[in-house]
C-alpha cells in the first residue's frame, strides 16, 4: 500500500494536525482521523498479524467488522486491549502497538508459523498432542494464543450508567434511521437516536448522494441538529447498541470523544416500545487465494477512507466485485488522482450502463474473470486475472477493493429474536418476521438504495410512533444477475476468517469429517469466532459450506446472533456499582456508635456487625473474652437490629402463624413470646426466632438476621399463591426499629436506672414476655428473651432514636460494669449456653427433629414441612444431630469444621460429625463446644475422635450447653 | 464398521504433506433403523458418552442416539468448561471422583485429544463464616481422599495474583482452597471424541431427529419413540436431555421435580496469559478461567425465574460481568466478545436424578442443575451400566428418582453451605 492524504476532501480537521505513535515510530493526523486512517495516510501497509500463522496484514475494512488492526492503545493503568484501529479516534500523543506479534507487526518473529501452515490445519490440535500429555504442549500453546497483553495494574477507569425510556428507539442515523427519527419525532413522542459512529449519516459519508435536493452529508448533518433541538429528542453518537434482549430491553454503549481516556463508557439500559432498526449493511470479502495480502481491502472501506478521510488507499486500483456497488468507486478514486488497472467482475453480466460508463472513461471492465493469485512481499504489487476463456494476466496494482455484496446488519434483529431470511436475489439474509416491537429499514432490510431509504425510514419512524404492527419488509430491488461461485477455484490460500486464519480448504475439510453442521463448522474451524464474530466472514462461510455439501444456504442455516454486537470493557458493567457501591453494605441505626466506640465489623448476614469492641492494644480475642465475661458479671449491651421483624396482623394471623410455625403460636396468649422454628417443604429449618402477640389479630414475627426479607418472601409466597383465602396482612418493619439487647445479672438494674414505665419486677415481666412502654422516654417494645442465658431485655425503639438510648444506657450502666458487647462474644455466651445458631450450627439439610423437636409430631394441625418429617428418611436415628461436645483437653477449643471419627476406625471414609461451634469460655475457664454428629443424642458420652490439622484430638457427646443448666440466671 | 483412522502426530504430518485429504468422516450420518435395542434420546455430552460405554464397556452396540439438532448444541456446548469433585457427601464424592478419573484418562482412551487441562481450582472465602464453611468442607473432603487443600490469604494472593486480595477489597478475601486436580477441558472435543469413538464401535447416531411422542405398550412399557423421521422402536430407551428434561417426561405421562433456569456464560476477547487457575469466589459466586485460546470464561448466577429460552437477560448479564472488574480490577479494559445461554435442570437438592422413570424400560439422566459437563463420563459410564445389567451402579443408586418420595436428599448446596 503506498496509501496517501489527498489534498482535500474528508471530515477530517487539516487545521489541527495530531501527532500519534505506532510500533514505536512517530506518526502525524488530523483531529477527526481514525487511528486506521491516519495509519493508511501515512503509508502503513502491514498494520497486524493473524492469529494462528502470523500472517502479515492490512486494513480490510473501515468500521466495526475490520479483522486484521487489533492494537493495545496506551500503556499502563487502563490500557486499551485488542481495539480496532478502524475505531479507534486519534488523538494527539497515541501510543497503539499491533498486537499479538513481536517485534512490530511489519517484522514479526512467529511469522515462521507460517511454514508449518499445511501441517495447521483446522482443528489439527483435535488430533494431537495427546502423547506423552496435554500439560506438556499446553504452556507453550498458550503462550502463543491471546491477542494483546493486558495490563495487570487496577483499572482506574469509572464507568458510568443510565436507565431510559422512550417510545421509539432508532438505531443507526444513516439516511434511514435519520428518516425514521425525524417522522416519529413529529409525533411528539420521546425518541432515542443512537449511532455508532461519531458523525451520523452513514453511508452519505461515503457515497454521492443528494438527499431532499441536498448533498447527502449536509442533508444527514442538518437533519441531525434539528433533531437534536426538539426537546423529547435525543441524539446519541459514538454509541453503540450492543445487546438486545426481551421486552425491547436495549443496550447501549456510549463512548467519550477521543483522548478522554480516563473518562468511561456510559452503559444504557433502554426500554423503548418500539424499536426502529436502521443499521444498515456490511460488506463482505472476496474469497480468492492471496486475498488477505496488504492492499486487499473492501470496496466500501477504500471508498470511507477517500471520503471520509482524505485518504487515497494507494495509486493503482484494481476493482474485483460480484456486485454493481463496488463500480461505483472508480469514478472517485480517478478523481482522487489515482489510476485504475481493470475492473473485474466475476458475474458474465455486469450492469450495462455502468460499464459502458467506464469504458467510455477508457476503463478495462472484465466480466466474468477472477482474481486468482495476488503477488508482493509484503505488500500487494500485482494480480493475476483470470478471464472466462481461461486466459490469465498480470495486472500491477498497489490496492485491490474487493466487494462480495452486502449483508443486512441483522446482529441486534437476530438477538430480539427475528427471523431472517435467504433472499437469493440480493444474496444476503434479510429480515423476514419480527418478534419483538422492532422493525427494520433502509439497507438493513435489505435495500442499499438511498433513494429509497428516506421513505422507507419515513415509513418505519411514523409507524413505530404509533405503534402500527409491524409489516413485512418490501422485497428490495434486485441488483444485476449473479451466478459465480462463491470462491475462485485456484490454488493457493483463500481466506474466509481473516483475524482467525481460517481458508475455504479449512471449511472443505471440515465437510469431509462431517462437521457440516453450521454450529460444528464454527467451532471445529473457529470461523467467525474471532474479535469481529463473524462478521466478514459469516455469509461467505455459510456460502461455501452450502457449494461443498449441495445445499442452499437457506437449508445451511445460521449461527445464533449474540449480545454483545461488538466487544465492550468488561468494566462498562459494572458501572457505577464498584467499590462500596458494588454490593452495597447494610449498616444498623447506631453504625456510627459502634464506629466511635472503634468496633471492629464483619459483615454477617448481609449486615455489617461489630464483631468486637477491643481496646487500646487488645487483641479481637482479648475483647471478645472481656465482653463475655462482663455479660456474665455485670452486663453488655448488643445491638440486635438486624433482627428481622415482621408484623403479621388479620383476623386469620393465628392460624396462618400455625401453618407457618412448626411450632403452635395461635394459643400464645397477648403480651407473651414464644421461640418458634419455621420449616421448608423439606422439614428443614428454614429460620427460627421469637414471636410476640401483641394483640388478638397481631403477632411480631422475629427472624434472624440473614433471613429478615427471605422470610418476609416467604410468608407472602404462602399468603399470595396457597392460601388467598387467609384474612391476612404482613408488614416488614426490621428497619424501623433498632435494637438494643441488655443482658446480664445487672440488667434489670440498669434498665431502672435508666428509667422505663414498665414493671421490670421478674414476676411481673417474666422470661419470655413482652411490653410496650417508655425506656429513656423513648417509646419501646421490650422483650424479655435470652439468647445468652442471662437476664436480657431486647429493647426496640424506633430506628431513628437508637443512638439515643445506646448513649443513654452505656453513661448510666457503664459505672455497674455495662460493656458494649459485639458479636463474637454473643456468640460464645449462646454456645456456653447451648442455643442454637441457625446456618451456623445447622445446614440447608437440618430439620426440625435433627434438633431435638420430635415433640411437634404430636401436633393435631398440619403445618409446612410436617409431610416430609413423617417419612422415614427423616426419622432416622443415625442422621446428624444437635449435640454438646466437651474437649478431653479442656484449656484448648476445638476447630469450627473439623471433623469426628470413631475411634479406632480407618482415617478415610464419610465424616461421623463436626464442630459447628466452639470457643474458650472466661467465666467458666473451659473450652465449650457444640456440633452435629451422627446419631447424636443416643450417644451421649461417647468418645470420639477430632480430626484436626494440629492432628487428632478426643472429645466426648454430651448434651448441648454448659452453662446455667437449671435456668435460674435465665429466669433470675 | 470399518476401523477409524486413528489420531496422531505421525498421521497430521502425513495428512499435512498431501493435503488434509485423507480424513475421513470423525461419524457417520446414517439413516435410523427401524428398530435398536438402545435408543438414547438427547446427543449432547452424556448422551454420547453413554453410547459409548454402552458399546466399550458392555459390547451393546446396537444403538442410535437421537438428537433434535446438532450434537453438542445443549449444555454440552454451553458451559464453562470446568471439571473438579469438590463435593461434600460420599455419594457425589464417589460420582464426581469417578468422573475426574475417567476425565484423566479420556483423550487417550477417545484418541481425541479433549484438551483437559488440569491447572487447578481456587475456591475463595470472604468471612469467618465462608471460612468456617470451607474448613468443614475440605475436612470432609480429605477424609474421603479428594484432593483438596486449605489455603490463607497469601497463598491465594499466590496463586491468583490478579484477584484483589487487599484488605480494602468489598469482599477482602479471607483464604480459600484449592483442588489441583480439577481444571478445564474443550467442552466441544468431548463431544466429538465420545461421538467419534461411539460411531467407530457401530453406534448411530442420528442429528436433526428430534422426538415428538413416546410410545409405550402393554403394562405401560416403554416401546418405541416418535420422531420427525418416523417411528423408532427399541428396548430402552434413556432421556438425556438436560434443559428439555421435564417437556420430555411430559411426553411420556409423568412430571419431574425440575425447574427450568436460564444460566449464562461469557466470554472475552482473546488476551495473553493472565490467569493460570480456575478461580471461583463464595461472596458473588462467580467463577473463571482462561481458555488455551486467550478468552476469560465466566458465569456466576442463574437467571431470575425460570424459563426454557436460551439467552439470558441484561441484569443478571451485568451482575456477573460487574463483579469481573470488581474482584479483578485490571480486567476492566478487558472486552467482553460474547454471552450464551443454557437452560439447566434445578432439582430442590443439587444433585442429578440418575435410574429408573415411572414407565419402564425408560431411563433417565437428567437434574445436573449448572454442573453437568464435569460429570459426563461418570454420567454415561453409570447409564450404560444400568442400561446394559439391569440394575443401577452403586455409585448411581442413590441418586435415584425416588429419593424425592423417600428423602434421601442429596443436598449438596445445603449440605456444605457453599452453592454448587
Amino acid at each position: 500500500v503506498t496509501g496517501e492524504r489527498v489534498a482535500a476532501g474528508g471530515d477530517i480537521d487539516r487545521n489541527r494536525p495530531l501527532r500519534f505513535r505506532f510500533d514505536g515510530r512517530q506518526y502525524g493526523g488530523f483531529a477527526g482521523d481514525s487511528l486506521a486512517s491516519a495509519l493508511l495516510a501515512n503509508g502503513v501497509g502491514v498494520v497486524g498479524r493473524s492469529f494462528k500463522l502470523h500472517r502479515p496484514r492490512g486494513l480490510l475494512a473501515a468500521g466495526v467488522e475490520e479483522p486484521n488492526a487489533i492494537v493495545t492503545v496506551g500503556r499502563g493503568p487502563g490500557a486499551g486491549v485488542n481495539l480496532r484501529a478502524t475505531e479507534v479516534e486519534l488523538f494527539d500523543g497515541l501510543d497503539a502497538r499491533a498486537v499479538n506479534c513481536w517485534p512490530s507487526a511489519r517484522f514479526d518473529v512467529a511469522a515462521i508459523n507460517g511454514l508449518a501452515s499445511r501441517f495447521l490445519a483446522a482443528g489439527f490440535y483435535y488430533k494431537t498432542f495427546m502423547w506423552p500429555h496435554w500439560r506438556l504442549f499446553e504452556p507453550a500453546i498458550r503462550r502463543a494464543a491471546g491477542l494483546g497483553r493486558p495490563t495487570r495494574e487496577p483499572d482506574p477507569v469509572r464507568h458510568d450508567e443510565l436507565n431510559a425510556h422512550c417510545e421509539v428507539l432508532v438505531v443507526g442515523a444513516g439516511v434511514a434511521g435519520l428518516a425514521a427519527a425525524r417522522a416519529a419525532a413529529r409525533t411528539g413522542v420521546r425518541i432515542i437516536l443512537a449511532e455508532q459512529s461519531p458523525r451520523v449519516g452513514g453511508a452519505l459519508r461515503w457515497r454521492d448522494a443528494r438527499i431532499e435536493g441536498t448533498p447527502g452529508k449536509a442533508w444527514a448533518d442538518q437533519v441531525a441538529e434539528d433533531l437534536a433541538n426538539m426537546p423529547d429528542v435525543r441524539v446519541l453518537t459514538r454509541t453503540t447498541a450492543v445487546g438486545y434482549f426481551d421486552h425491547n430491553t436495549l443496550a447501549l454503549v456510549q463512548r467519550p470523544s477521543p483522548g478522554e481516556s480516563q473518562s468511561g463508557l456510559r452503559l444504557w439500559r433502554v426500554r423503548a416500545a418500539q424499536v426502529v432498526l436502521a443499521t444498515g449493511a456490511l460488506e463482505r470479502p472476496l474469497v480468492f487465494p492471496g486475498n488477505d495480502r496488504p492492499g486487499v481491502m473492501l470496496a466500501s472501506a477504500v471508498r470511507r477512507y477517500l471520503f471520509e478521510f482524505g485518504v487515497r488507499a494507494g495509486h493503482r486500483l484494481v476493482v474485483f466485485t460480484r456486485h454493481d456497488d463496488a463500480y461505483d468507486l472508480v469514478e472517485p478514486w480517478l478523481a482522487a488522482g489515482g489510476e485504475v488497472a481493470m475492473l473485474v467482475d466475476a458475474r458474465v453480466n455486469g450492469p450495462a450502463d455502468r460499464i459502458a460508463r467506464l469504458r467510455d472513461l477508457g476503463i478495462e471492465v472484465r466480466l466474468g474473470a477472477s482474481v486468482t493469485c495476488t503477488r508482493g512481499t509484503p505488500i500487494l504489487s500485482a494480480v493475476d486475472v483470470q478471464s472466462c476463456d481461461g486466459g490469465s494476466q498480470r495486472i500491477r496494482a498497489d490496492v485491490l477493493a474487493m466487494s462480495g455484496g452486502w449483508n443486512p446488519a441483522l446482529d441486534l434483529f437476530r438477538q430480539s429474536g427475528g427471523k431472517a431470511i435467504w433472499d437469493p436475489r440480493i444474496e444476503a439474509f434479510r429480515p423476514l418476521m419480527s418478534v419483538q416491537a422492532e422493525r427494520s429499514c433502509g439497507a438493513a432490510a435489505g435495500t442499499l438504495d438511498l433513494s429509497t431509504a428516506v421513505a422507507d425510514g419515513e415509513a418505519a419512524g411514523s409507524e413505530a410512533a404509533s405503534g402500527a404492527p409491524q409489516r413485512s419488509p418490501c422485497a428490495p430491488a434486485v441488483d444485476s444477475e449473479r451466478r459465480p461461485a462463491w470462491q475462485v477455484d485456484a490454488p493457493g490460500k483463500a481466506f474466509v476468517d481473516f483475524q482467525n486464519d481460517v481458508t475455504a480448504a479449512d471449511i472443505a475439510l471440515a465437510t469431509r469429517e462431517n462437521f457440516v453442521s453450521v454450529e460444528h463448522l464454527k467451532r471445529y474451524t473457529t470461523l467467525g469466532m474471532a474479535v469481529d464474530q463473524g462478521k466478514t466472514s459469516g455469509v461467505n462461510g455459510l456460502a461455501i459450506l452450502g457449494e461443498l455439501t449441495g445445499r442452499e444456504i437457506a437449508q445451511v442455516g445460521t449461527t445464533s446472533a449474540r449480545f454483545p454486537y461488538t466487544p465492550v470493557d468488561l468494566g462498562a458493567f459494572a458501572g457505577l456499582a464498584r467499590g462500596e457501591l458494588f454490593r452495597p453494605r447494610r449498616h444498623m441505626p447506631a453504625h456510627g456508635w459502634h464506629v466511635a466506640r472503634g468496633a471492629v465489623f464483619e459483615e454477617y448476614g448481609g449486615w455489617t456487625r461489630p464483631s468486637s469492641y477491643p481496646r487500646e492494644g487488645e487483641t479481637t480475642l482479648a475483647a471478645e473474652q472481656r465482653e463475655a465475661l462482663a455479660v456474665r458479671q455485670a452486663a453488655g449491651l448488643f445491638d440486635g437490629s438486624p433482627l428481622g421483624k415482621i408484623e403479621v396482623v388479620g383476623p386469620d394471623a393465628p392460624r396462618f402463624l400455625d401453618l407457618i410455625y412448626a411450632n403452635v403460636m395461635s394459643n400464645l396468649k397477648v403480651g407473651r413470646a414464644r421461640y418458634g422454628l419455621m420449616l421448608n417443604d423439606h422439614g428443614v429449618i428454614l429460620d427460627d426466632g421469637v414471636t410476640a402477640r401483641l394483640a388478638e389479630d397481631r403477632f411480631l414475627v422475629g427472624t434472624t438476621g440473614a433471613g429478615a426479607s427471605r422470610i418476609a418472601e416467604w410468608l407472602e409466597e404462602w399468603l399470595q399463591c396457597e392460601w388467598p383465602q387467609l384474612r391476612v396482612l404482613t408488614a416488614p418493619v426490621t428497619t424501623a426499629w433498632g435494637v438494643a439487647t441488655l443482658s446480664g445479672p445487672k440488667a434489670r438494674q440498669i434498665l431502672r436506672a435508666v428509667g422505663s414505665d414498665i414493671d421490670l419486677a421478674a414476676e411481673s415481666f417474666p422470661h419470655m414476655a413482652f411490653r410496650e412502654g417508655r425506656v429513656a422516654d423513648i417509646p419501646a417494645r421490650v422483650f424479655r428473651v435470652s439468647y445468652t442465658g442471662d437476664l436480657s431485655f431486647e429493647i426496640n425503639v424506633p430506628a431513628d432514636r437508637t443512638e439515643e438510648l445506646w448513649n443513654r444506657l452505656m453513661a448510666v450502666g457503664a459505672p455497674s460494669g455495662l460493656e458494649p458487647v459485639g458479636l463474637d462474644a454473643w456468640m460464645l455466651l449462646r454456645t456456653e449456653k447451648g442455643y442454637l445458631h441457625l446456618g451456623g450450627d445447622t445446614d440447608g439439610t437440618t430439620n426440625a427433629l435433627d434438633v431435638g423437636w420430635g415433640h411437634i409430631l404430636k401436633r393435631k394441625t398440619d403445618f409446612i414441612g410436617r409431610r416430609s418429617l413423617i417419612r422415614r428418611e427423616d426419622q432416622r436415628g443415625d442422621r446428624f444431630q444437635f449435640v454438646g461436645l466437651e474437649p478431653d483437653d479442656l484449656t484448648r477449643p476445638l476447630p469450627v469444621g473439623a471433623h469426628l471419627r470413631t475411634p479406632g476406625e480407618v482415617m478415610n471414609g464419610p465424616t461421623e460429625g463436626y464442630v459447628t461451634s466452639s470457643g474458650f469460655s472466661p467465666h467458666l475457664a473451659r473450652a465449650v463446644s457444640l456440633g452435629m454428629v451422627r446419631g447424636g443424642r443416643s450417644r451421649l458420652g461417647e468418645r470420639v475422635q477430632v480430626v484436626t490439622e494440629q492432628g487428632l484430638r478426643y472429645a466426648k457427646i454430651a448434651s448441648p450447653g454448659v452453662f446455667d443448666p437449671s435456668g435460674a440466671r435465665l429466669n433470675a | 464398521v470399518a476401523a477409524p483412522l486413528r489420531y496422531s502426530a505421525w498421521r497430521l504430518l502425513r495428512e499435512g504433506l498431501r493435503g488434509q485429504t485423507g480424513w475421513a468422516p470423525a461419524w457417520r450420518s446414517p439413516t435410523p433403523r427401524p428398530r435398536y435395542d438402545v435408543v438414547i434420546i438427547g446427543g449432547g455430552g452424556h448422551g454420547l458418552a453413554t453410547a459409548f460405554y454402552l458399546a466399550r464397556v458392555h459390547g451393546v452396540t446396537n444403538v442410535a442416539v437421537l438428537e433434535k439438532g446438532w450434537i453438542g448444541g445443549g449444555n454440552s456446548g454451553r458451559n464453562t468448561t470446568i471439571i473438579r469433585s469438590d463435593y461434600y457427601y460420599p455419594q457425589s464424592i464417589a460420582l464426581y471422583g469417578l468422573a475426574l478419573d475417567l476425565y484423566e484418562k479420556l483423550s487417550n482412551e477417545l484418541n481425541y485429544n479433549i484438551m483437559f487441562s488440569q491447572r487447578g481450582m481456587v475456591v475463595t472465602g470472604h468471612s469467618r463464616h465462608d471460612m468456617e464453611a470451607i474448613a468443614r468442607l475440605t475436612g470432609a473432603m480429605r477424609l474421603q481422599g479428594v484432593d483438596v487443600r486449605m489455603l490463607d490469604r497469601a497463598d491465594v494472593r499466590d496463586r491468583v495474583p490478579v484477584l484483589d486480595c487487599s484488605p480494602q477489597a468489598r469482599f477482602p478475601v479471607w483464604g480459600g482452597y484449592v483442588q489441583e486436580r480439577a481444571g478445564t477441558a474443550r467442552h466441544d472435543a468431548v463431544v466429538w471424541g465420545y461421538a467419534r469413538a461411539a460411531d467407530a464401535l457401530g453406534v448411530d447416531i442420528i442429528q436433526n431427529c428430534e422426538v415428538t411422542g413416546i410410545e409405550t405398550g402393554a403394562g405401560g412399557v416403554f416401546n418405541a419413540v416418535q420422531t420427525n423421521l418416523g417411528r423408532i422402536g427399541a428396548e430402552k430407551a434413556a432421556l438425556v436431555v438436560a434443559g428439555n428434561s421435564s417437556r420430555l417426561a411430559d411426553m411420556a405421562g409423568f412430571r419431574l421435580p425440575i425447574l427450568s433456569y436460564g444460566l449464562q456464560a461469557f466470554v472475552t476477547e482473546p488476551v495473553k496469559p493472565v490467569l493460570d487457575v480456575v478461580s471461583r469466589s463464595l461472596a458473588t459466586g462467580l467463577y473463571i478461567s482462561q481458555s488455551d485460546k486467550g478468552g476469560l470464561v465466566f458465569g456466576g448466577a442463574l437467571d431470575l425465574y425460570p424459563s426454557y429460552a436460551q439467552r439470558g437477560n441484561l441484569p443478571t448479564a451485568a451482575r456477573v460481568i460487574g463483579a469481573v472488574a470488581e474482584q479483578y480490577p485490571s480486567f476492566g479494559p478487558i472486552r467482553l466478545l460474547r454471552q450464551w445461554s443454557g437452560v439447566v435442570d434445578v432439582v430442590h437438592d443439587s444433585s442429578p436424578i440418575l435410574g429408573e422413570s415411572p414407565v419402564p424400560g425408560l431411563y433417565l439422566n437428567c437434574g445436573w442443575g449448572t454442573g453437568g459437563f464435569k460429570a459426563i463420563p461418570a454420567g454415561g459410564a453409570l447409564l450404560a451400566h444400568h442400561l446394559a445389567t439391569g440394575a443401577p451402579h452403586p455409585i448411581a443408586a442413590p441418586f435415584a428418582l425416588n429419593r424425592f418420595a423417600t428423602g434421601a436428599l442429596i443436598d449438596e448446596a445445603a449440605g456444605a453451605g457453599i452453592a454448587h
